[in-house]
């Protein structure tokens, strides 16, 4: 009994001084300081190198090209090029950002992949490098529109595109039969509500609509779109927000009136694209934006309960236009690189018209002509026709150095709109707010 | 008697019931699991997705053979981890428990205060740390940082452990003439294996679950760990619960099997050693 | 000159003793640690080298102006005090249960364990899956018995997201309270019962009079384990909800991480990593002050 309850308080008695935190904090400032002097001497600046030797190039696992496709790229490349070697390592999208961010000091890559909405936060704080004069000025004509746009930023490319990418409207032809809906209406949003209505009073399905609402980047993919269509910007020509603007507050306005008519499916505010896919292909919805990798998934009997229903659709129009958002990527020399010529060329060379060409069945190319290709036609007949009429009319999100940060108050604010904590004006003029003082700084 | 038996069923009940359902998700085929209502019991049962996991080649560039590699990977990071920082713990922690010295107190709790700190905040510093030593995306490197996150673990749990042994044993064996240093090897570490055990599983853990530094820190399958590993199916455009399932009933069976073999020490050992009053 | 005397010797061989441990922590940390802290200091934007102004406080002055802070902040104190409250209310009563004369009493040993061995990861997306709105397995159990057939959103609002996520946390992390608590009973001599039984003291009496106070040390150890770490929640947040809905479940290890990953503001995400070893460090305190209070009076 004794003994135990003195090692019980004996345990418990163990707890610091005050002397002993005085000197303990005391140690660690005086290394602080003995560390300052070698703030920042931890990383290494860039090098244009030889243009021969190893490089080391960072992709993503999913989406676009396979880990099979850019492997069989490197091989063709170093065949071609026998002096530089390249290794290819592959990550989740969800990690890409993050570990750009923590190998850049390090300089452990020389290309990395870059999605639309991080050239300006990479550009500024020199974590690519500006490609600007190795840049043909020819490609501006030959790439599409969208495609030049994406690795700019104020004026300088930091990047070349490679994967391009937005939003299309998939539909459910059984269930607009199934409710007598012409697939002709779909050309509209409001065309679109009038098939999700009649879907829901027809009871094809409780929820026609499902969308990538959760609190993340692909929320506002989705409202991009539908700011676009309703003629809205993310800024105006001085660099100001102007979502909070009409525009953006109808476009928020639409999004919530469909959850508060029953039409968009509630788990919206919880999903993601693959979570958007997973309903649309079990049939529990008939309507859906998504990005061009569901068409051919919601069509495979292995992946789908309705094989053969999937249909695509450019962006229905609002009262102002379809831009779809531009949801590419590109493929950046890294700012910390020490052989920048030899990633250069590996970029020039997967980038070329005939490598996104020969593999076009995965990932559409960023060349114009080659929209006209039968033999690029051919390997998607029902998606390519409706890319090329789409992927001319992009809407950017903003080019800013702080995108990351704004786009997560615009998320949050977004969100408490659509669960009817605040009306859409005032969490647009709340997020607006946010992004001001962000833009600011 | 009976009542504890209910409730023993009740807890078992609890859970297991989410356990059962990860198991029924991953022989469940993908069609089934989209099912609005949810099939309890798959209609068509598949082992498609073990078998993906178990029969393609390594080296192959299939999320499945990558598991299979970062499995290894994660059993040996952990168990280095694991017998690295028991070691240096179970030391460490007696130092802590027994001996009087100056800021005893103040270097537990700066051992503490690591482990308070989140692994976000290290992650760049210690990226260009490994990058200078040539550790990034190796198994070494893991073992390294882990041993920093497991050790204090297992400082704060030895020394509270050895707090529950009692003082006189020791005192017996220096009279009997044994150095302190021979004291703690013969007769304190051997009454120590309950804690070492119960520590050594909890600290095992830590490693097989870590994740973020992990994440950053490999790239290819040579160091790709579990969770890096299961992390990648839920990915942007392809994922299937299923598969998510299928990697995590796997990555249950090896800390599971030291659990079991371990179990009977962990709690038994206890009661059986001089401990008891 | 017996163990009890400490001085030099004494000193020495803790020294020794701790050296090792010393080495494996600090040979590892040490230059993160204190570059994060230098970090703290200066107004850092990118991650590669150049001039940023230093900046002294101000990073911690911003924190504390920061209303979002309060927010995510208020968000992990209560993760971390109602899943640690219920790890370790549900952790001792499964504890007790299992120490009491059950059959097969490694059969329901071994289910405890399985939770524990469950990776985090697969533990959120699990319970994400579970609670999905559209064909989650919990709307389909209550449907099936017959509780309700409107399906729930679990994770669509935010306080009902940040408990459910709770939830998912308890499941699994209860397991290692468990087994610490376990432990700690194998140390309480029967004798001290039977003396209580003696003086007719019931059984709950006894519970709080015999088996509390003797298990606070215990509690101890596992509290303070348990209180780090999910004050530093992060992972099982990052699969299940993201920090959504409306920001409702974010953190202040998921707020740091979005400030000094996706915003690259490293300075003032380092200022906010070390206010959370500040926070945590109170935290801890407090409940081994309270510990130590309540022995006391138990005891005597």
């Amino acid at each position: 009994m004794v003994r135990n309850s003195s090692t019980a308080s004996e345990i418990l008695a163990v707890r610091p001084s005050r002397r002993g935190f005085l000197i303990g904090g005391g140690a660690v400032g005086l290394a602080g300081l003995l560390a300052a002097c070698g703030l920042g001497g931890g990383g290494e600046q860039g090098a244009a190198g030889s243009g021969k030797g190893d490089i080391r190039a960072l992709f993503m696992k999913q989406a676009g090209y396979s880990e099979e496709n850019i492997n069989e790229m490197v091989s063709a490349f170093q065949k071609a090029t026998p002096e530089i070697k390249v290794s290819a390592d592959f990550v989740s999208y969800e990690a890409l950002h993050d570990k750009i961010v923590a190998a850049a000091p390090a300089g452990t890559y020389d290309v990395v992949l870059i999605d639309v909405i991080w050239p300006a936060e990479f550009g500024s704080k020199n974590v690519v490098a500006d490609v600007t004069n190795r840049w043909p000025a020819s490609w501006e004509q030959q790439m599409l529109g969208g495609a030049v746009a994406t690795p700019q930023y104020d004026g300088k490319f930091y990047g070349v595109p490679w994967i391009l990418d937005t939003k299309y409207l998939f539909y459910n032809s059984a269930h607009l039969q199934k409710a007598g809906v012409d697939a002709a209406q779909l050309d509209t949003w409001d065309g679109v509500l009038d098939a999700a209505r009649a879907l829901k009073s027809g009871g094809v399905v409780e929820y026609p609509l499902i969308w990538s609402w959760q609190q993340a980047e692909a929320l506002i993919c989705d409202y991009a779109q539908l700011l676009g269509a309703f003629g809205g910007s993310f800024l105006d020509d001085s660099g100001q927000p102007a979502f909070q603007q009409e525009g953006g507050v109808q476009a928020l306005e639409f999004m919530r009136q469909t959850i508060v008519d029953g039409l968009s499916n509630p788990t919206s505010t919880q999903s993601l694209e693959e979570d958007v896919r997973r309903v649309f292909s079990s049939g529990q919805a008939s309507l859906a934006l998504n990005w061009t990798y569901m068409y051919g998934l919601a069509n495979d009997p292995a992946e789908s309960q309705v094989p053969g229903d999937v249909q695509v659709l450019q962006t229905p129009s609002g009262p102002s236009g379809r831009p779809g958002v531009n949801g590419s990527m590109a493929l950046a020399v890294a700012a910390g690189s020490q052989n920048q010529d030899a990633a250069w060329k590996f970029v020039e060379y997967v980038t070329s018209q005939q490598v996104q060409e020969k593999y076009a069945l995965s990932s559409l190319p960023v060349w114009e002509s080659s929209y006209d290709d039968p033999a690029v036609v051919k390997t998607n007949p029902a998606v390519v026709p409706q890319a090329k009429k789409q992927l001319g009319d992009l809407i950017l999100r903003p080019q800013v150095e702080s995108y990351n940060a704004m786009s997560q108050a615009l998320q949050a604010e977004i969100q408490l709109a659509l669960l009817g904590d605040k009306t859409p004006q005032q969490a647009l003029d709340d997020a607006a707010s946010k992004a001001s003082s962000l833009l600011e700084s | 008697m009976i009542g504890i038996h209910v409730a023993a069923v009740v807890m078992a009940l609890v859970v297991l019931a989410p356990f059962a359902w990860l198991l029924i998700s991953s022989v469940s085929p993908s069609a089934e699991l989209l099912s609005p209502h949810p099939h309890w019991w798959p209609e068509n049962p598949t082992l498609e997705r073990y078998k993906a996991i178990f029969r393609s080649a390594p080296g192959e560039a299939d999320v499945a053979a990558n598991f299979r590699q970062a499995m290894v990977n994660s059993f040996i990071v952990a168990t280095l981890t694991t017998l690295v920082s028991l070691v240096v713990g179970a030391l460490g922690g007696y130092a802590f428990a027994r001996l009087k010295f100056r800021f005893r107190r103040t270097s537990l709790f700066t051992f503490l205060a690591i482990y308070m700190l989140p692994p976000i905040a290290l992650v760049i510093p210690l990226y260009l740390a490994l990058a200078n030593l040539d550790l990034l995306d190796t198994k070494t490197g893991l073992v390294i940082t882990y041993c920093s996150i497991v050790t204090p673990f297992c400082l704060w749990t030895m020394s509270n452990y050895y707090l529950s042994l009692p003082a006189d044993l020791e005192e017996a064996a220096r009279v009997d003439g044994c150095t302190r240093l021979g004291a703690l090897v013969r007769v304190i570490l051997p009454l120590a294996r309950p804690g070492l055990l119960t520590t050594g599983m909890f600290g095992f853990l830590l490693a097989w679950d870590e994740f973020l530094y992990s994440l950053i820190f490999t790239s290819t399958t040579q160091s790709k760990t579990i969770p890096v590993a299961i992390a990648e199916f839920t990915g942007k455009y392809s994922s299937d619960f299923g598969l998510i399932a299928a990697g995590g009933v796997l990555a249950t069976v090896p800390p599971l099997v030291l659990a079991l073999l371990f179990q009977r020490y962990i709690v038994g050992g206890l009661t059986s050693g001089a401990v008891k009053g | 000159m017996a163990g009890s005397g400490g001085g030099k010797g004494e000193g020495r061989f803790a020294l020794l003793l701790l050296l090792p441990a010393a080495v494996v922590v600090f040979g590892v940390v040490l230059y993160p640690v204190v570059r994060t802290f230098v970090v703290s200091l200066y107004d850092i934007t990118s991650p590669m080298p150049g001039s940023y102004p230093f900046v002294g406080l101000d990073n911690y002055v911003k924190v504390f102006q920061d209303s979002a802070f309060y927010t995510v902040l208020g968000h992990t104190m209560y993760f971390t005090l109602v899943s640690t409250f219920l790890e370790l209310t549900l952790g001792i009563a499964v504890a007790l249960l299992l120490n009491a004369p059950l059959k097969a009493r490694w059969l329901w040993r071994s289910i405890v364990v399985l939770p524990w061995a469950l990776p985090t990861i697969v533990n959120g997306a699990l319970w994400r899956w579970i609670y999905n709105g559209q064909y989650g397995a919990l709307n389909g159990l209550l449907d099936t018995v017959g509780i309700s057939d409107t399906p729930v959103q679990w994770l669509g609002t935010p306080f009902l997201a940040l408990n459910m996520v709770i939830v998912a946390d308890v499941w699994k992390n209860t397991s290692i309270v468990v087994f610490f608590i376990l432990a700690g009973l194998q140390t309480i001599p029967d004798d001290l019962y039977e003396a209580a039984r003696i003086d007719g003291a019931s059984a709950w009496r006894g519970f709080w009079r015999i088996t509390m106070p003797l298990l606070a040390p215990a509690i101890a150890v596992v509290l303070i384990l348990r209180t780090i770490e999910a004050f530093k929640v992060f992972d099982i947040i990052y699969v299940m909800t993201g920090g959504g809905p409306a920001s409702g479940t974010q953190t202040v290890a998921f707020y740091t991480y979005l400030q000094a990953f996706s915003n690259q503001l490293f300075g003032y995400g380092a200022a906010l990593a070390y206010l959370i070893v500040l926070a945590v460090f109170a935290l801890a305190m407090a409940y081994l002050r309270l510990l130590r209070q309540g022995q006391m009076a138990g005891v005597e």
